[in-house]
Order: structure tokens, then C-alpha cells, then sequence
């Protein structure tokens, strides 16, 4: 290792072989994307079968592999690996690090993705079908009733809990031991700090999916009774380990949106982020906070009224740091000197949509009030609420704010623009109407309904077709950036970002700070 | 903070481009692959092999073998020189972060065994509120620790149970609770507990000894704990063949056998890995003359991670063997 520069090597043994948090980081980001539009195919099928009650396209046993997949691939293949991709591209740029601090486990960490959701996806063409017990796989619908597929979901989830939890041990050794001179913990910018304690969560919390997994495996194939009663399990104990696992995986996804929002509204507001200290504080309090609010996915399952009450009391906790967030974020914007760029368009979207879906959450943290809302379609407007408008949002708002930084080009910013609009249009027709039908009633995971529902169906439909459709303008916006965007050279993009990464070249030299930068 | 001009800087080791990762990811694959074929061959095949154990065996056979190169390599840099004080301070974090999600691991079925106990067998039982179905599907069950007769039994067996399951639940005849033991000198788990105490010392002593610069107390040492490593799995193996061949508790025991394999079978099979390691370790001490008294992390995180499964055992002998 001499002093000698050396950029990427040639072909594609470039990306088999790198050890480049920049290139691993693009390649989670384009699995990711890819992710996303095999996940949205699946949610357009299933919108197509719901734009009309009785049955259409689609048998119901397939309309429940789709409603599965589209669940697990989203969750597990578009969200998360999204943000470890800009994890990857970010953080070592944002500390004044050179790399990764485990380059070759990075790169093992990314190329066990691809073949682990190649198999979960060929499920579909195994006999007896695709998983078809939804992404949250309540035991005895994934063990005694399950379509034997369900033992490659299981080492599917195996492999991508492995490699989340590399991906988050080098995360973590990355931000603890890899600061420049100077960058204290203090000083870190707040998308370091939201994906440190997310890594924290991910390292707690994926060993335990692993654990539930391993449960139904046995109980498949090894005589086990974890979750059967006749054995003397219990198949709520799924649910306990599951969402014991599942709340702080929500947080997972939401925490690095919460980062990205927080350096691209200081950004275009052009004023300093708004209470710093608080925003670090209110990120660990809510980490603390989801590992102790796991039933209250599950009050009507016959739990005692102790834990009833103690679960609701403490959902409803979170509102606090949450609410810390959202108005810092409003006062930081609070006679700021506004641009509403794309980048900004999507933040301020995050920040109304994420409110909204905060606010759904806090109504179905009620425990009395849940019996109601439970299974319903209000549930899944809630989830896309915090999900689409909270995560994929702040997503796309990435994707604009430091695509210039990445390819040294510049994006089109009417389409950008475009995008969002028919993003957010799109996005509110279509979940919006849930709210309504699912106070009315109608229940989530069907493939028909009753005919009251119709109307407002047929709109969610719509909504989602405008809604994914506008996905193809991004793919294209982006593609003709990285092929033929304007160049542009300006280390600094925007006139009022802050943080390490302004101040190397543009586009971003394949290896930077090779030797650390002095912090002030 | 401006002692640390970027002039003095020790520059943080980043590896060139590496197939590490693409082989690792081939063996994985092929062996997770396997074994998911394996598993369905047995339980929803017509019993024609397919060759999934070829696909696993070799799967299996070629992640070990990038392992062994991986960690080969890694020991070459450290032994070139490459690695920086800040890149063994990764090493430490990674290690220290990697045995924190193997007791999350754990946490995980220790969990599920309370949650057993505690609340979900005497709602099965008929006690409390959770109780009142038990007259409806479960009469006759009574919920005791460990489970003497599961539900399924007490129904009357499979054929009178009211609900789909996944199979026969037969009870053991003996459980491997302290208070169903012949004699105490004739309990397996107790001499366990005492050869994996004792082996978590002499790994401590072997690492004072290494401290010191002794490297003859420490290849000594580190044998007698490999010897202790491996003693524990022989015991185990023998008394999970009296569990199967006399005590009739096996992994279709129930939830009491569900619980007692998986806690003990996990447990086992980090201390194969355990043992693997410091055996490595010891290895690399006697035939490569590795290790001076500041630089061994290689040994010292085998050693964390096995005071980290000593200490498993020692919340598995309380609450799966006493309690």
C-alpha cells in the first residue's frame, strides 16, 4: 500500500471483487432500487385484483404469495438495504474516514443479498407455491399450514439477517473507531448518529428473527412444538418473538430516513439543524423505547390487561421523542431562507406524511380503540403512512441531494420536481381512502371485499398505479443523470450544505480522506 | 487535537480487491441451499435423493475452506505488519459487537423458556385468565415444570386432539432435571458444569501466562482447556444419547424437549466452535510460534467467546437442569 492512487479496476470483477465502500455502497443501492420495482410489481397486481370487488386477475392463493412477498421484499429488500447502501457511501465520506472499517466483510455483506432474495423470490415457482402467510409469518400459518417453500423463506431470512448484521458491526466499528481527528461523538453529523444506534438495534434484534426462524424450522421439520399447543407451545410465543424483533425493525427503516431528512432541511433552509443535542437524545430514547413496545401489535391476541395497559402506556411514550424530531425539523425550517429544490420537496413531503402516519400510530396505540382498528385497512394505510411517505421519501430525497456528489452530474430538476409531485399526488390518492375503508371495516389481506369498499378501492388503485408509475420517471431522471447529466464540478452543491463530504472533489474521488481530515 | 497532525497519521490498513467475499458468499449459498433441500427431501418428499446433500456437503466444504483462507490472510497482514493501532481496535469492536448478537442469540430461546413456564403452559393448563379454553381444548392438562404429559396426551393422543398440529408429542419417561437424577455423582449436567468452569480458568491462566511472556504455561494451558473443550462435548454427546436411548426424551418430547434440545443443542454447538477456535489457537502457538504478549488478539477473542458460552452454561445449568 503505497502512496500510489489507484481507481476502480476494469469489468465486473470491479463489483464482484471490490473492497470500495463507494462501489458497495451503489450496489446496494441498485439492488435496492430493483427491489423496489419487483416489490411495487408485486403491490400492482395485488392493487389490480382490489380495483374491483369479486375476483378478477388473480386466485386468493395467489393474491396472498403477492401481498407476502411484497411485504418481505420491500421490507428486507428495498428499504433496508437502501439505507445500508447509503450508509456505505456516506458515513465514511461524512466522518473523514477512508473507507469502511471492514472492507472485504462489506463486500461479503452486500453479495449475500442478491442470491438469498433470488431464492426467496423462485419460491414462487416451487411447488404448492409461494410463501403465502404474509411478512409478518404468524406460526401455525407458517409452520403447520405453510407450502413446503417455506423452509427456503426461512434460509432466505437466514442469510439476509446474516449479512444485516455484518453490515451493521461494520457500521458500528466504522462510526466508534473511524472519526477524524476533531469529529466528536457530538459534532457527528445526524445521519451518523441515526444509522449508529440503528446499527445497535439491527445487532440486537436480527439474532432474534434468526432465533424465531430457527423455532419454525424445527417445528416443520424436527418435531419441535414451540408453537403448537399440543405440544405445550404456544403460537402467540411467535408473535411475542417476532414483534419483539419487528417494532425495533420498523425504527430500523425509520431511523436513517430521520438522519437523511435532518442534513437536508438544515440544508435548504439554509440555517443550522435545530436543537442537535435533542435530536441525538430523541434517536436513543425512541431505539430504547422499541424494545419494550412489541405487543402492541398484538392486543387482541388475549393478552392479560396488565400487559395491555403497560404496552399502550409506553407506545404512547414515543410520541415524545418523535414529536422532539418533527419540530425541531419545523423550526429549523422557521424563517430559514427557503429553496424548495427536489431534495427539500421530498423532506417537507416526509415531514406531512410522517406526521400523518405518526399520528395513525398513536390512535391505534390505544388499546381499547385497537379491537377496532386491528387487521383493518387502517392498519396498512398507517404502515405506508410511515413507510413510503416516511422512508421511501426521505429515500428519494438522498438520491437527488447527493446524486451530483456521487456522479459529478447534475440531475433534472424539473423532473425531479415531476417526480415528487406525481409521487405525492399519487401516493395520497392512494393511501389515504385506506384510512376510511378501514375505519368502515374492511379488513387487510383479502382479495375481495364488500361491495361499500368498492369506491374507495377503486381510488386507492388508481392512486397507486399514478404512485408506481412515478417510479419509472425517477429510474429514468436518474439513469439520464449518471449517462448525460450536466457535469458539474462545484465540491459543494448546494449553496447551504454542511459536513465532510462537501469538501472533496466532485464527483467524489474513488478513495477519499486517505489521510483523516482535521475536525474543528 | 491538533497533536494528531495527518503527518504522523498510521495509515488505516484498506485491503485491495479481494474474491473473499464472492467465494464465502458461493459456499453460503450452496450450503444454506442444500440444507433447505435436505429438510424438504425428508419432510414433503416421496424419499428420492436429489442430491441435496451433495449440494450442501460441498457448500458446506468450500465456505470452511474460504474461512480458513480468509483468516489466513488476515494473520499474514497482521504478521506484514499492515495493521494499524486503530485497525486492531476494529477487530476488538467487531469481536466484542459479533458476541453480543450471539446473546441476543440465546436471549431469544431463554426467553421463549420463560415464557413457558411462566405464562403460556399454566394458561394451558387451565390456570388464570389466559386458562378459560383450557376445558374446551386441553381438558384434563395440567401444566407442570418439567412437562410430564403434554397437552396432546392428555387429551387422549392425536386422534382425540380438537385441532391440527403438527405431529405426536410423546412425553419423555425421565427428564434431565437435577430432581429426577438417580444420584448426584451420577449427574451428567453437574459434571459438565465443572469441566466447562474449570476450562474457562485455565484458559485464564493460559492467558496470564502469555502475558507474562511465558510461552511454555501458555501452550500448556491452552491444551488443557482445549482437552476440557472437548471432554465437555464428548459428555454432552453421551448424555443426549441417554436422552434418546433410556430417558425417552427427545426432540418430539414437547415443549419441555423442544426447550431442553435447542438451548443444550445451541449451546453445544458453540462450544464445538468454541473449542475449534482455541484449538486453531493453539495450533497456531506450537507449529507457527504466533502470539508474543502484546499482540494475540486472535487468542484473546477465542477466549471471550468462550467465557461468553461458559457463561450460557451456567444460566443453561440454573434454568434448564435446576430450576
Amino acid at each position: 500500500m503505497g502512496a500510489h492512487h489507484h481507481g476502480p479496476a476494469k469489468g465486473l470483477s470491479r463489483w464482484l471483487f471490490t473492497t470500495n465502500h463507494k462501489d458497495i455502497g451503489t450496489m446496494y443501492l441498485w439492488f435496492s432500487f430493483s427491489m423496489f420495482i419487483l416489490g411495487g410489481a408485486f403491490a400492482m397486481i395485488t392493487r389490480a385484483e382490489l380495483f374491483q370487488p369479486g375476483m378478477q386477475l388473480i386466485n386468493p392463493a395467489f393474491f396472498n404469495q403477492m401481498t407476502t412477498l411484497h411485504g418481505l421484499i420491500m421490507v428486507f429488500g428495498a428499504i433496508m438495504p437502501s439505507f445500508v447502501g447509503l450508509a456505505n457511501w456516506m458515513i465514511p465520506m461524512m466522518i473523514g474516514a477512508p473507507d469502511m472499517a471492514l472492507p472485504r466483510m462489506n463486500n461479503w455483506s452486500f453479495w449475500i443479498l442478491p442470491p438469498a432474495f433470488l431464492i426467496l423470490a423462485s419460491t414462487l415457482f416451487m411447488e404448492g407455491g409461494a410463501p403465502n402467510f404474509g411478512w409478518t409469518f404468524y406460526a401455525p400459518l407458517s409452520t403447520t399450514y405453510a407450502p413446503p417453500s417455506v423452509t427456503y423463506f426461512i434460509f432466505s431470512i437466514h442469510v439476509l439477517g446474516l449479512s444485516s448484521i455484518m453490515g451493521s458491526i461494520n457500521i458500528i466499528a466504522t462510526v466508534m473507531n473511524m472519526r477524524a481527528p476533531g469529529m466528536t461523538y457530538m459534532k457527528m453529523p445526524l445521519f451518523v448518529w441515526t444509522w449508529l444506534i440503528t446499527a445497535f438495534l439491527l445487532v440486537a434484534v436480527m439474532p432474534v428473527l434468526a432465533g424465531a426462524v430457527t423455532m419454525m424450522l424445527m417445528d416443520i421439520h424436527f418435531g419441535t412444538s414451540f408453537f403448537s399447543a399440543a405440544g405445550g407451545g404456544d403460537p402467540v410465543l411467535f408473535q411475542h418473538i417476532f414483534w419483539f424483533f419487528g417494532h425495533p425493525e420498523v425504527y430500523i427503516i425509520i431511523l436513517p430516513a430521520f438522519g437523511v431528512v435532518s442534513q437536508i432541511i438544515p440544508a435548504f433552509a439554509r440555517k443550522p439543524l435545530f436543537g442537535y443535542d435533542s435530536m441525538v437524545y430523541a434517536t436513543a430514547a425512541i431505539a430504547f423505547l422499541s424494545f419494550v413496545v412489541w405487543a402492541h401489535h398484538m392486543y387482541t391476541v388475549g393478552m392479560p390487561v396488565a400487559g395491555e395497559l403497560f404496552f399502550m402506556y409506553a407506545t404512547m411514550l414515543i410520541a415524545v421523542p418523535t414529536g422532539v424530531k418533527v419540530f425541531n425539523w419545523v423550526t429549523t425550517m422557521w424563517r430559514g431562507s427557503m429553496t424548495f429544490e427536489t431534495p427539500m420537496l421530498f423532506c417537507i413531503g416526509f415531514l406531512v406524511l410522517f406526521t400523518i402516519g405518526g399520528f395513525t400510530g398513536l390512535m391505534l396505540s390505544i388499546a381499547p380503540a385497537d379491537f377496532q382498528y386491528h387487521d383493518s385497512y387502517f392498519v396498512v394505510a398507517h404502515f405506508h403512512y410511515v413507510m413510503v411517505a416516511g422512508a421511501v421519501f426521505s429515500m428519494s430525497a438522498a438520491v437527488y441531494y447527493w446524486l451530483p456528489k456521487w456522479c459529478g452530474r447534475m440531475y433534472n430538476e424539473a423532473m425531479g420536481k415531476t417526480h415528487f409531485w406525481i409521487s405525492f399526488v399519487g401516493f395520497n390518492i392512494a393511501f389515504f381512502p385506506q384510512h376510511f375503508v378501514g375505519l368502515a371495516g374492511m379488513p387487510r389481506r383479502i382479495p375481495d371485499y364488500a361491495l361499500q369498499f368498492a369506491d374507495f378501492n377503486m381510488i386507492s388503485s388508481i392512486g397507486a398505479f399514478i404512485y408506481g408509475a412515478s417510479q419509472i420517471l425517477f429510474l429514468y431522471n436518474v439513469v439520464a443523470t449518471i449517462v448525460a447529466g450536466k457535469p458539474t464540478s462545484d465540491a459543494k452543491t448546494w449553496e447551504g450544505a454542511e459536513g465532510l463530504e462537501w469538501t472533496v472533489a466532485t464527483p467524489a474521488p474513488y478513495h477519499t480522506f486517505e489521510t483523516p481530515p482535521q475536525v474543528r | 487535537m491538533t497533536s494528531q497532525s495527518s503527518t504522523e497519521y498510521e495509515k488505516y490498513y484498506v485491503p485491495e480487491k479481494s474474491k473473499l467475499a464472492v467465494c464465502a458468499t458461493i459456499g453460503l449459498i450452496l450450503s444454506t441451499f442444500g440444507a433447505a433441500n435436505v429438510m424438504n427431501d425428508m419432510t414433503f418428499g416421496d424419499g428420492a435423493s436429489t442430491g441435496s446433500w451433495g449440494i450442501f456437503w460441498f457448500g458446506l466444504f468450500f465456505f470452511s475452506a474460504t474461512l480458513f483462507g480468509w483468516f489466513r490472510i488476515a494473520i499474514k497482514e497482521n504478521i506484514a505488519g499492515l495493521n494499524s493501532a486503530q485497525l486492531k481496535k476494529t477487530y476488538v469492536l467487531g469481536m466484542f459487537w459479533f458476541i453480543f448478537s450471539e446473546v441476543m442469540f440465546f436471549m431469544t430461546f431463554f426467553g421463549a423458556l420463560f415464557y413457558v413456564r411462566t405464562l403460556a403452559g399454566p394458561w394451558l393448563g387451565g390456570e388464570g385468565e389466559g386458562g378459560r379454553m383450557n376445558h374446551l381444548l386441553w381438558e384434563g392438562f395440567q401444566f407442570q415444570w418439567p412437562m410430564a404429559l403434554t397437552p396432546q396426551e392428555a387429551v387422549g393422543g392425536v386422534a382425540s386432539q380438537p385441532i391440527a398440529n403438527m405431529g405426536t408429542f410423546q412425553s419423555y419417561e425421565q427428564s434431565m432435571a437435577f430432581s429426577e437424577a438417580a444420584a448426584w455423582y451420577l449427574w451428567l449436567p453437574m459434571w459438565n458444569t465443572l469441566v466447562l468452569l474449570s476450562s474457562s480458568f485455565t484458559v485464564h491462566v493460559a492467558h496470564m501466562g502469555l502475558l507474562d511472556g511465558n510461552k511454555r504455561k501458555f501452550n500448556l494451558w491452552l491444551g488443557i482447556t482445549v482437552a476440557l473443550g472437548l471432554t465437555f462435548v464428548g459428555l454432552q454427546v453421551l448424555e443426549y444419547y441417554e436422552a434418546y436411548a433410556h430417558f425417552g426424551l427427545t426432540l418430539n418430547s414437547g415443549i419441555y424437549g423442544s426447550t431442553f434440545f435447542m438451548l443444550t443443542g445451541f449451546h453445544g454447538v458453540h462450544v464445538i466452535m468454541g473449542t475449534m477456535m482455541l484449538l486453531i489457537q493453539w495450533l497456531r502457538s506450537v507449529k507457527g510460534g504466533h502470539f508474543t504478549a502484546d499482540d494475540h488478539f486472535g487468542f484473546e477473542a477465542s477466549s471471550w467467546y468462550w467465557h461468553f458460552v461458559d457463561v450460557v452454561w451456567v444460566f443453561l445449568f440454573l434454568f434448564v437442569y435446576i430450576l
